[in-house]
């Protein structure tokens, strides 16, 4: 289904070809990691629900604890997607044929 | 100072700026210049007209008064952004592949290209959509009365400039929005000045941040401890809501026609979302950052009672910072503008395509050639159509007196578009996804949101309080904000948790108990496996006079210059030499796509099956788009066959060649064995008559025997003439039969005794009398010549010890079976083939015979109409005749 597979498809034997299918493995990987990543944010963005709201007086958790809290993992998300992203194009490069035959 | 004519005219220069970049980019782009234009910076920028006024302003509102659960309206789309590798790149892949024109279109085009649905999609997108436009106006009225307020003169007045406001955005929606009729063309100059509006927004928004956070509270830690010190200090999150505006916000993203539009449609480069997955989350983080220390600085600044939906211009006054408060005005003018722009593009083109060309359609009666200027119905129906959403949207803000809180309408609006989410996402990863289904589905959930929360929100006048108290009819169960008797649930996570929930029951059973049209399951396989192929299935068969009705056609729809310029390219591509191309459903799927481009799948379909004449989807085409690998096998097997029949036509070849190279050896020997056969006698008779002639004193008894040698191999000689006559005569074809009737019981006695007759070598002759009793109808003579010839054979060459020679006869089928079988060793296999032919003698030519038996008896039979085989594996040597049983002509 995803492109990643065209060049698994190329010629084994030839040397690059150790490097190709290393490289299309990682682009795979990378894939797999880049559709957890909404589960991860779903994971992280309920783990809240669970702290205690204003009801139990003494444990309420204070806002600017929850703004840090949902910031940092907003920020995190960002991050991991734009190593995705970078990444994603990296190898995207890399893959198309001959522009750098190391 | 911030007088409201300062405002106004701060305003109209603002737009005029707007309209400057607008033109510039257009311009740009039509020079081809400009590839900024097309980056994926610009395109980001663009997804934020996500955030409108309502997040401007209502974001703070929200906050103001319940804490964080404002974030969830950006959580949201981060995580499906986050998530662009599962489905918004298949959305994006399919939009371009299939040119889809919004998110109606696409509806109607996974399900067969239904204008059912696509109708359906826009009465709920319009629905949607014109209470969200009210709400952007209703933002601007109220941030003009902010500065009203504080201006003496007191010339404003609230209807008016609504008014002025909606048409403002209508003109620059038309002059911008309709400037090009293909959708699918991307409106740069539109694009370049929300990207520019999201800029604005976001540093006026970041700007009020920082001055607050740092001008007024002093600092990160100080406004932690305001914050906390607040009365939404403490983390207060109800956890249906939560989960719930996440997910509605999700969908919502993905649904919203003007998301679609500029997520789908305006969209260049596929590449552009790995950037924006990243990039447009940090926007939305961005945007939010403030939010909460601007809400909890007005609350504690503001007066009692003041709306907090304002906090982001009225605190900076408030402040005196007149400045930052106009840019505040400017950043929420900007955030409104945008979004109604772009949304009455989006619902403009869905309007035109799915509701007015399809009843102009309609109205032209089916006639094959379409009469009129197609391309200026169009663009006007789109230029009315954006003119009524803007209209509708201002009497809904007159009618409603805008009261309610900004963030509740937009709510609203997200729970109906959402409903169109069970259909999307079933349509790009479901095949078995129908068009019923869909329907179904979304009449269910379209039903259950009027129901629960439309009515209810618009008050006592459409929903009366007693439906809310007790039911409808006083059926409790069907109360609409607690439906089946389950109160106490948030009236928003009520309507969706069911809307949704049933509305997606409805359409999976629906889609698994109703069949697909072919178009529909075609088109199925097409988005479901968007990647796998992206080429069009063939679904048009036409014939060549319909050429020129198309030409016409598509010269009224996309122009003459462009469409002459698509009918050149498909000839030259078919390698014709007429200006019309053929149409053959490579080019007429072509051809429909570039016209729905300009008036939507469903109306492009509609409109080349009035002229071709109906779609025609054979169960062929579906069976080879279905399953490709199917067609893969039959080609194969068909080469299969094809390269086996040459290797026996090679095989056929390669024996005949053998067969030629024999005869012509054979021809060869022919010769010198005639001569060789000839010279022989002729030898014997010269040696002995020159005995005669030279010898004296010859005795009588001499004399005798030497002239009995001469006339015997004289009789050969004659013997081996007449046998080379008889042979040539046969093969020539020019003998006549004798027919004649008789049993085959006396031709074989007379052929049995003549054969033996005068030997001294015993052969015993074993025959069945009684099977001998067929009568045949043919040359007796020949018949028996040929049974001599092979019985003197078997008596010649049989070297068994004692000599047995079985003649056995058979009626199989109509013929006449005969065979000679002898008890000796037989034919040498090698030899087999050849025994026919001509001086073909076996082994040491031990026995005088010119070889000439058989061929003789082999060209009779073929007289005869029947024929003589050799037998194999009969122990000795087997000879095979076979006769037609009544054969009653004579061959000629």
């Amino acid at each position: 289904m995803t492109d990643a597979g065209d060049s698994a498809r190329k010629p084994l034997g030839s040397k690059p070809s150790l490097f190709l299918e290393r490289q299309s493995y990682r682009r795979r990987r990378m894939t797999d990691a880049a559709r957890l990543l909404p589960f991860l944010g779903a994971a992280l963005l309920v783990i809240p629900l669970l702290w205690p709201d204003e009801t139990v007086e003494s444990q309420a958790v204070p806002l600017s604890s929850a703004i840090f809290y949902i910031f940092a993992c907003w920020g995190l998300l960002i991050l991991v997607s734009l190593f995705f992203g970078l990444t994603a194009r990296r190898l995207g490069r890399r893959e198309s044929p001959e522009a750098d035959a190391d | 100072m911030a007088t409201l004519n300062v405002l106004i005219l701060v305003c109209l220069g603002y737009v005029v700026l707007l309209f400057g970049v607008a033109f510039a980019a257009d311009r740009m782009a039509a020079a081809g210049r400009g590839k900024w234009l097309r980056s994926p910076l610009i395109y980001t920028l663009s997804l934020s007209i996500y955030c409108t006024a309502w997040t401007f302003y209502g974001a703070v509102g929200n906050a103001a008064r319940s804490g964080l659960e404002f974030v969830t309206i950006y959580l949201g789309p981060t995580l499906v952004m986050v998530s662009w590798w599962w489905g918004l790149r298949k959305l994006v892949r399919i939009g371009r592949s299939q040119r889809v024109t919004s998110i109606a279109d696409l509806i109607s085009s996974r399900y067969g290209k239904s204008n059912t649905l696509a109708v359906c999609v826009t009465i709920l997108a319009v629905l949607g959509g014109t209470p969200y436009i009210a709400l952007q106006l209703q933002s601007i009225t109220l941030s003009f009365s902010i500065f009203a307020e504080a201006d003496p003169s007191g010339l404003y007045r609230e209807g008016s400039s609504v008014f002025w406001v909606a048409a403002g955005l209508a003109m620059f929606a038309i002059l911008f929005g309709t400037r090009n009729l293909d959708a699918n063309e991307r409106h740069h100059g539109v694009v370049t000045a929300i990207a520019l509006e999201s800029v604005v927004k976001l540093f006026a928004l970041l700007a009020v941040g920082i001055f607050v956070v740092w001008g007024v509270a002093g600092g990160i830690g100080p406004m932690m401890d305001r914050i906390d010190a607040s009365e939404i200090g403490q983390w207060n999150v109800d956890a249906g809501r939560w989960t719930t505006f996440i997910f509605l916000s999700a969908a919502a993203f993905v649904c919203l026609p003007r998301m679609f539009q500029v997520m789908v449609v305006e969209n260049d480069d596929e590449g552009h979302l790995r950037t924006a997955a990243w990039a447009f989350p940090l926007y939305l983080l961005l945007m939010s950052l403030f939010v909460v220390p601007i809400a909890v600085i007005g609350l504690d600044l503001m007066p009692e009672g003041s709306n907090p939906d304002l906090f982001v211009l009225t605190v900076p006054l408030s402040q005196g910072n007149d400045w930052l408060a106009m840019l505040s005005f400017i950043g929420g003018f900007s955030s409104a503008t945008s979004m109604v722009i772009v949304t009455a593009m989006a619902l403009s083109t869905m309007v035109s395509n799915h509701l007015v060309m399809p009843i102009w359609l309609n109205m032209q009666e089916g006639s094959g050639s379409v009469s009129g200027d197609v391309r200026n119905i169009v663009l006007l129906a789109r230029r009315v159509s954006i003119a009524v959403i803007m209209a509708l949207g201002y009497f809904y803000y007159s009618l409603s007196g805008g009261g309610t809180a900004l963030a509740s309408i937009g709510l609203v609006a997200f729970a109906g578009i959402s409903q169109i989410l069970p259909a999307l996402v079933g349509g790009l990863f479901w095949r078995g996804a129908t068009r019923t289904g869909a329907l179904v589905g979304l009449s269910v959930g379209f039903v259950l949101w009027i129901y629960t929360l439309l009515l209810p929100g618009m008050g006592a006048a459409w929903m009366p309080e007693t439906v809310l108290q007790n039911g409808p009819f006083g059926l409790g169960w069907l109360r609409p904000q607690a439906l089946f008797g389950i109160e106490g649930i948030d009236p928003m996570v009520h309507t969706v948790m069911w809307s949704m929930s049933l509305n997606t029951i409805a359409f999976c059973v629906a889609s698994l108990l109703s069949f697909p049209s072919p178009l529909e399951r075609l088109q199925g396989a097409q988005f479901v496996n968007v990647f796998d192929h992206s080429a069009a299935p063939r679904g048009w068969t036409g014939s060549v006079a319909q050429s020129e009705d198309l030409m016409i056609m598509t010269q009224r729809i996309l122009g003459a210059g462009p469409a002459q310029e698509f009918f050149q390219s498909e000839a030259e591509q078919q390698g014709g030499r007429s200006r019309l191309p053929e149409p053959t459903p490579g080019f007429l799927e072509r051809l429909e796509r570039e016209l729905s481009g300009s008036v939507g799948a469903a109306t492009a379909h509609a409109m080349i099956g009035q002229i071709v004449g109906g779609s025609s989807v054979s169960v062929e085409d579906l069976l080879a788009v279905a399953d490709e690998s199917a067609q893969m096998l039959e080609y194969s097997s068909q080469l299969e066959v094809k390269s086996a029949e040459l290797s026996r036509t090679a095989r056929q070849l390669r024996e005949a060649n053998t067969k030629l190279t024999q005869v012509s050896e054979q021809k060869d020997s022919f010769l010198s064995q005639v001569s060789h056969e000839l010279r022989t006698p002729m030898t014997s008779i010269r040696a002995f008559s020159e005995i005669m002639r030279d010898t004296q004193g010859l005795s009588a008894e001499e004399q005798t025997r030497y002239a009995a040698i001469i006339h015997d191999e004289a009789l050969r000689l004659t013997r081996l003439l007449d046998d080379l006559l008889d042979l040539s005569v046969l093969e020539s074809g020019q003998v006549n039969l004798n027919m004649g009737d008789d049993s085959l019981r006396s031709v074989l006695d007379r052929a049995v005794s003549s054969a033996l007759a005068g030997t001294d070598q015993q052969l015993s002759v074993r025959r069945s009398l009684i099977s001998e009793r067929i009568p045949l109808h043919t040359d007796l003579d020949r018949l028996g010549q040929v049974f001599i010839n092979l019985i003197s054979n078997a008596q010649k060459y049989c070297d068994a010890a004692e000599p047995v020679l079985t003649i056995s006869a058979h009626d199989v089928g109509g013929q006449v079976v005969i065979d000679f079988t002898d008890n000796g060793s037989g034919i040498p296999p090698e030899a087999q083939s050849m025994v026919f032919e001509k001086f073909a003698r076996v082994g040491v030519d031990k026995v005088g015979g010119a070889g000439l038996g058989l061929a003789i008896c082999r060209e009779i039979m073929q007289r005869l109409g029947g024929e003589i085989s050799y037998l194999p594996g009969q122990g000795g040597a087997a000879f095979r005749i076979s006769l037609p049983l009544a054969y009653r002509q004579a061959a000629q």
